[in-house]
């Protein structure tokens, strides 16, 4: 098979292919690896690129399947990792000038999953700094690119892992979604994410931003595909007592049924409206009517609070990092600065955090810092927390009423690198429609539904399901892809402006 | 670090004046075999930082999962202080920068302790005094700091430093006390009766090896004082580094004497935390309270919430062994002794000694005879603990029954117990390789009655005149020519009946 072709193909397709023999898990690697080496420099999805390791990985598949072993449903499929996943064999940034070059002495438990599954681990992607951002602009060694647009942002913070699964320099992607940081990159770049339900997915090994909201999940070009990845990585894990000991919801079987005939659908009626890109809003409508025509029962739903998730959200997850950025102190590895005899070990630990931070990470240490100050604390993270048990409620009494719930994933389609940057506020408006499923906790997922008319860029369609409900993203995330690539004709990837000609982005 | 420092007040004149209130923090590890949020070991005395992983380390990523043992002892101790048991509770994360801790942050508990609200009794001088528990807690211990160079061990000054993270992560249970009013002149020796009584209880329990020469006891001795009958309490200090039960006592003693002076003089207490310096009894001023960190608590979100059922308190509170103060009130009735014998028994550390070489099969009284008498004198020479000492209670019951039986006499016992503590083997082992057995062969004691006899013939005459008191000589004389292995009480009743006998 030809090396385009391999990179083409679903994850499902790729699978089928090396179990059946028709291609080898080594072709198929070496195929994403040349990709990589022609896309990357304008991509910038990777922040390393792991060639030997990744061609052993396969190399193992390959030799199980030719002792007759059984594969796993994703055996030999090439996969690319947020760089916060800690991996023996690879450094782990986390996008950090911090943690620059080092290499973790141990496993994340999902790295683990995936070897046992024989995925095979590309390298490590880009990310906005400890994941805090919307753009991958905060990533200390410089931003990803939209395939779309080279000149737009492909969404944070695991905006590598989408700009690669998007750019076909991996057909499977994993990030953390911990305000949006899988919705949202995959909304920008026209590709599927799914954000758990919390505690679905292991946090052990994912070098934590805000340790109570942190959510590892699935990036892929399409939606079954995401299923398979979502499967694969769930489950309970001892090591991480936030784990749900539950068994994992049937995804894979959900994705294949694609049906929403009798479904009941809550249209949000505070996501959308002033605020809103008009052609986000425009698809999104049509995303609705699709699902009515096909047997959805669509209904509005009112989420009161779902207002105030956003400044919440802006305590909690602050205060959670000042606490959980509080290690890299420069005492026990990554960058240490100023130790030259003279200073103190708390100016050594002052200067290490000043020189190896970011401005956006120092922005949300000190937010958080003062958040959970004496005589702040009732006032900030004590009243957050109670808006985060409102909005879990407003949840809870929308789903006594409707399966699903939709809204657009984001507000607006993929912004220009650099038009945000200079406004955090802005740029945490990014996230205003998937945050209130990070604060309560609740499965959810990205599905594309069409190009924005005025600028022809991706448009995502949130849906959103009760704790440990996973299943019913995949049912009604299916059932639209299907209809919406029926209805066009081909998968909307193929649309991509800015993928045009083998060894460019597009490489069609 | 100098500091304004006016003379002490001496203590009986500053008690006159000044009404002492104490409280104390003690620390516990718990004798887990594993750490509080990981798998690794919690042995005492391995290799700088080989008992460590990504989770006691504090790695980025790594998270913690709480130890259900350690969970459980804490129960038992709050059971045994007669606390109540929190039916759900929540870590919290303490936030401070220091290099021991490997997290930046310690997971302790803040205002959701798992047992608050119990007491626990002291008797002091025949008093009771019943001191009251704040909270008990659970957290995890930080690593250890070791300063190199510099003067003072401290990290000011010091050239560089060693961070061993063995201890990082070991459970440490925090049991604090309600404020102690009301105890006078008596303030400190109830200080170092409450935490002599806690170690007790907590080593009854099995919780943990309560060392504090290892450190796995420690305590903070907080104290203030107020002028009598203002009816107010003053400020409190809060000493740390009080390593022994004596230090406790010396610390409040001495800070009752500081504070009085400064008093005295015009000043003002600062809340501040102090340094008890073991070499002189006196403390020095640390960090200042009043300019206090804030540790910006909040809910631990890494862990779930504690929520111990019902039946499992229960079931903990029926595995729960006798209590110190019952056992002794028990023994004390069973070996007939009065309060004085046995409060002298408790300041030698000999109760548990007797009581198990009484279990071993001696009686109470053989028992106490050889821990107070001959083997304290033993400990005394070597300034050893009693306890220290290389001999059991076993073995101390086999000699007391060698005795018993008249097998050894108290001369020969001595000697097996020198054979023991020189580690020549069990007492038996001892008898037969030193041959050392009461003659109790009357053939052999007769022949040297007569020898005796015939050469004191004063003596025993006087004897036979009926005054059988001088039969002692004649009983020297035939030990000396036995070398001390005749049974003593045999050679009187020969000699009395050998003169006895018509000659």
């Amino acid at each position: 098979m030809a090396s385009t072709e391999l990179t083409r193909m679903t994850a499902a397709e790729l699978a089928a292919a090396i179990a059946s023999g028709e291609t080898s898990a080594v072709d198929v690697t070496q195929a994403h690896l040349n990709r990589i080496e022609a896309v990357d420099s304008s991509v910038h999805a990777f922040l390393h690129v792991a060639p030997d390791a990744a061609l052993a990985a396969a190399g193992a598949v390959d030799a199980r399947r030719a002792a007759g072993e059984p594969l796993g449903p994703l055996a030999g499929v090439p996969l690319v990792l947020k760089d916060l996943f800690t991996t023996t064999d690879m450094p782990t940034t986390c996008g950090s000038r911090i943690l620059e070059g080092w290499r973790p002495p141990y496993d994340a438990t999902i790295t683990t999953r995936l070897r046992r599954a024989g995925i095979v681990i590309l390298g490590k992607a880009n990310m906005d700094e400890f994941a805090m951002g919307s753009s991958t602009e905060n990533s200390a060694f410089g931003p990803s690119h939209n395939p779309w647009d080279l000149s737009r942002v492909p969404g944070g913070s695991s905006g590598g892992s989408s700009a690669a699964v998007t750019a076909f320099e991996a057909p499977l992607g994993l990030g953390t979604d911990t305000g949006g940081s899988i919705r949202q990159p995959a909304a920008v770049c026209g590709i599927v994410g799914t954000k758990p339900t919390y505690g679905g997915s292991s946090r052990y090994g994912v070098v934590a931003f805000a340790s109570s909201l942190d959510t590892p999940g699935p990036l892929a070009r399409n939606v079954l595909d995401t299923a398979l990845l979502h499967e694969v990585i769930s489950g309970h894990d001892p090591c991480d007592s936030t784990s749900i000991d539950a068994p994992v919801p049937p995804v894979v079987a959900a994705a294949r049924q694609a049906d929403v005939s009798g479904l009941r659908v809550g249209v949000v009626t505070e996501l959308g409206g002033e605020g809103y890109q008009p052609g986000v809003l425009g698809r999104f409508t049509e995303a609705v009517e699709l699902l009515q025509s096909l047997g959805a029962k669509v209904t509005e739903v009112s989420c009161p609070h779902f207002s105030y998730a956003l400044p919440a959200y802006y305590l909690i997850a602050p205060s959670e990092c000042s606490s959980n950025l509080a290690r890299f102190d420069g005492m026990r590895y990554g960058l240490r600065v100023g130790d030259d005899g003279t200073r103190s070990a708390e100016e050594v630990m002052s200067l290490t955090r000043d020189a190896g931070f970011g401005a956006e990470v120092k922005r949300r240490i000190m937010l958080g810092t003062y958040a959970l100050s004496s005589g702040y604390y009732d006032a900030y993270y004590g009243k957050a927390q109670q808006v985060r048990t409102l909005i879990a409620r407003d949840f809870d009494a929308a789903f006594e009423q409707v399966d699903v719930l939709v809204s657009p994933t984001t507000p607006t389609t993929a912004f220009p690198i650099g038009e945000r940057a200079d406004d955090p506020i802005a740029m945490y408006l990014a996230d205003l429609c998937t945050i209130p499923s990070d604060l309560a906790g609740n499965a959810a997922i990205s599905v594309p539904c069409g190009l924005a008319p005025e600028d022809g860029l991706p448009v995502g369609l949130q849906i959103m399901a009760p704790v440990l409900a996973d299943d019913r993203l995949y049912r009604v995330g299916a059932a639209v892809e299907a209809a919406l690539d029926q209805r066009r004709g081909h998968p909307l990837l193929d649309d991509a402006k800015g993928m045009k000609g083998e060894g460019e982005v597009g490489g069609k | 670090m100098t500091e304004l420092a006016p003379a002490l007040v001496n203590y009986d004149e500053a008690i006159s004046r000044y009404e002492p209130v104490i409280g104390l923090e003690t620390h516990v590890e718990l004798g887990t075999v594993t750490k509080m949020f990981c798998g690794c070991s919690t042995a005492f005395g391995a290799e700088p930082n080989s008992a460590v992983c990504p989770v006691c380390l504090g790695l980025p990523g790594s998270l913690p999962v709480a130890n259900r043992t350690a969970i459980e002892y804490t129960i038992r101790i709050g059971l045994a202080l007669n606390c109540s048991i929190a039916s759900w509770c929540r870590f919290a994360r303490k936030n401070y920068f220091y290099p021991d801790m490997p997290k930046d942050f310690q997971i302790s508990q803040y205002d959701e302790p798992l047992c608050t609200d119990g007491w626990l009794d002291v008797t002091v001088d025949e008093t009771v005094v019943r001191v009251g528990i704040e909270r008990v807690h659970l957290e995890e211990d930080t690593g250890k700091s070791l300063h190199i160079g510099g003067a003072t061990g401290r990290i000011h000054g010091a050239d560089y430093s060693l961070v061993d993270y063995n201890r990082a992560g070991i459970p440490l249970v925090e049991v604090v006390t309600k404020p102690v009013p009301g105890t006078g002149a008596l303030a400190p020796v109830v200080a170092r009766a409450y935490v002599t009584e806690l170690r007790d209880l907590l080593r009854s329990l099995g919780v943990s090896d309560v060392r504090m020469e290892e450190g796995s006891l420690r305590c903070d001795v907080n104290t203030s004082i107020a002028r009598r009958g203002s009816g107010t309490w003053g400020t409190r200090t809060e000493t740390k580094n009080v390593n022994s039960l004596r230090s406790v006592e010396r610390a409040v003693r001495f800070e009752i004497e500081r504070q009085a002076g400064v008093l005295d003089s015009g000043g003002r207490i600062v809340q501040e935390t102090r340094h008890f310096h073991e070499e002189t009894g006196t403390t020095t001023a640390g960090r200042s309270k009043e300019e206090a960190q804030d540790y910006r608590y909040f809910p631990e979100p890494d862990l779930v919430p504690v929520a111990p059922s019902a039946e499992w308190v229960e079931q903990i509170r029926a595995t729960l062994p006798e209590f110190p103060a019952a056992r002794r009130a028990r023994l004390q009735r069973e070996w007939g002794l009065s309060d004085l014998d046995m409060a002298a028994l408790r300041n030698a550390g000999a109760l548990d000694l007797v009581a198990e070489t009484v279990a071993a099969g001696a009686s109470p009284e053989q028992a106490r005879n050889w821990w107070l008498g001959e083997l304290a004198r033993r400990a005394n020479e070597t300034g050893a603990d009693l306890a220290a000492l290389p001999v059991t209670p076993a073995q101390v019951a086999r000699v007391s029954e060698l005795v018993a039986s008249g097998a050894l006499n108290s001369k020969l016992a001595r000697q097996v117990l020198d054979g023991v503590l020189a580690g020549e083997g069990s007492p038996d082992e001892i008898v037969a390789a030193r041959g050392l057995a009461v003659v109790s062969d009357d053939g052999a004691l007769l022949a040297a009655i007569d020898q005796a006899i015939a050469a004191n013939p004063e003596i025993a005459d006087t004897i036979r005149s009926g005054k059988t008191a001088a039969a002692g000589v004649l009983i020297g004389a035939v030990m000396k020519a036995t070398r001390g292995q005749a049974d003593a009480t045999r050679a009187r009743e020969l000699i009395l009946q050998r003169l006895a006998e018509p000659g």
